[in-house]
């Protein structure tokens, strides 16, 4: 039971962009398009499992004054491992992404969850709850980038979905429509939040 | 040379603002703008770190990094030595001087993971910057972060007050205002080609 909850925990209940708003950077930058949100979605998963997994199984080894330095070191060993693979096969999208994949190493949710959950709990536990973390951290992403991909050029993934009369709308995918953007769904999160709880 | 460095700065300050354009540093833009005091602090203390971690991260780029081809250590060495120089600042300026302390103290440990910093320090290597470019781009840099932070934290001390739907209290509202700081922002666009 614990071990599916600890799944689930970060899709919906703790999402890390919708609940906790952690980690918001990359989210606004990288959401011009869908396609780009799911990289950067899956990248940082990458990451959030692997680290998750390192600190639960080291959790008894490393000294607890210098863990926040151990787990920086842990994180940023996973993030040059994602930037060089995606540069050798995905340079298209490494490109796209450019300065943010390096910058996974200060996103939030990966400490955070380093932190507070992967410093107290079995490697099992942790694999999963890095696995619905980075799953709820990529939903966030794909619906965010549709949204603006499909306001901003008429289309998703590429593939025009709203015919050719439709005018684009060029502030979605500027900056200042991230961040509207995300706060309107944020706004729509807490109202369906409220609806459930009662 | 000068006028370049002019163009560095506006384009760092204004066009392309660090929170508003380019996204970077956003979770403490979000965190400490509920007033304008503590933003005052927080615009101070990053200034200061930002500038002098550029500097080191780029010393150690060209003279370690590149000298030994060790390139892909990048990413490592940089976060390693932002946050052993936060650290170190606090230590220091808690020793030479209790008054700076207790104006930029508790904002120091914050700046760790300021993505900003990080970001700076990677996009000066990627611009192929000088050293002096270096500089006065990092400078640029932090001036626009603190200009968004305080510019943010007077319309938040006034949305404090204002009647906002249930739903959308809090960081939602904050969100949308700060795309709306960043659609004003948007018209500097075109002032540096």
């Amino acid at each position: 039971m614990t071990l599916v909850q600890d799944l689930t925990n970060g899709i919906w209940k703790e999402n890390p962009i919708f609940r906790l708003v952690l980690g918001i950077c990359s989210v606004l930058a990288v959401t011009t398009q869908a396609k780009n949100g799911i990289g950067m979605g899956l990248a940082a998963t990458f990451v959030l499992v692997c680290s998750n997994v390192v600190i639960a199984a080291m959790r008894k080894v490393i000294p607890a004054k210098v863990r926040i330095a151990c787990y920086i070191v842990i994180i940023a060993t996973f993030v040059t491992v994602v930037d060089l693979v995606m540069a050798a096969y995905f340079y298209e999208l490494h490109k796209a992404l450019g300065i943010f994949i390096p910058l996974i190493v200060v996103n939030c949710i990966i400490l955070g969850r380093a932190e507070a959950f992967a410093s107290k709990r079995p490697v099992l536990n942790s694999l999963l709850d890095g696995i619905g973390m980075g799953i709820g951290y990529t939903l966030a992403l794909l619906i965010l980038g549709s949204i603006r991909e499909l306001i901003g050029t008429g289309s998703i993934f590429g593939v025009c979905l709203l015919g050719k009369q439709y005018i684009p709308f060029l502030l979605a995918i500027l900056p200042p429509g991230a961040f509207i953007a995300l706060g309107l769904l944020l706004g729509l999160m807490n109202k369906i939040n409220k609806k459930l709880a009662i | 040379m000068f006028q370049k460095m002019i163009v560095i700065i506006i384009s760092t300050i204004l066009v392309n603002n660090f929170v508003l354009a380019k996204f970077l540093g956003i979770c403490p833009f979000l965190g400490v703008s509920r007033k304008t005091e503590t933003a005052l602090g927080m615009g101070m203390a990053v200034i200061f770190v930002m500038t002098l971690a550029t500097a080191i991260t780029w010393l150690l780029q060209v003279f370690i990094l590149n000298r030994f081809h060790i390139e892909y250590m990048q990413t490592i060495a940089f976060i390693l030595v932002i946050a052993a120089l936060v650290q170190l600042v606090e230590m220091v300026i808690q020793k030479t001087s209790p008054l700076l302390y207790q104006a930029l103290g508790i904002y120091l440990p914050l700046i760790t993971t300021n993505c900003a910093v990080l970001g700076v320090a990677v996009l000066t290597i990627q611009n192929e910057y000088t050293f002096i470019e270096t500089l006065v781009y990092s400078v640029g840099a932090s001036i626009g972060f603190t200009l968004a932070l305080i510019l943010f934290a007077g319309i938040r001390e006034r949305l404090s007050l204002a009647d906002i739907p249930e739903s959308l209290e809090g960081t939602a509202i904050a969100l949308v205002t700060a795309g709306l700081l960043s659609l004003a922002f948007l018209g500097f666009a075109g002032l540096v080609k």
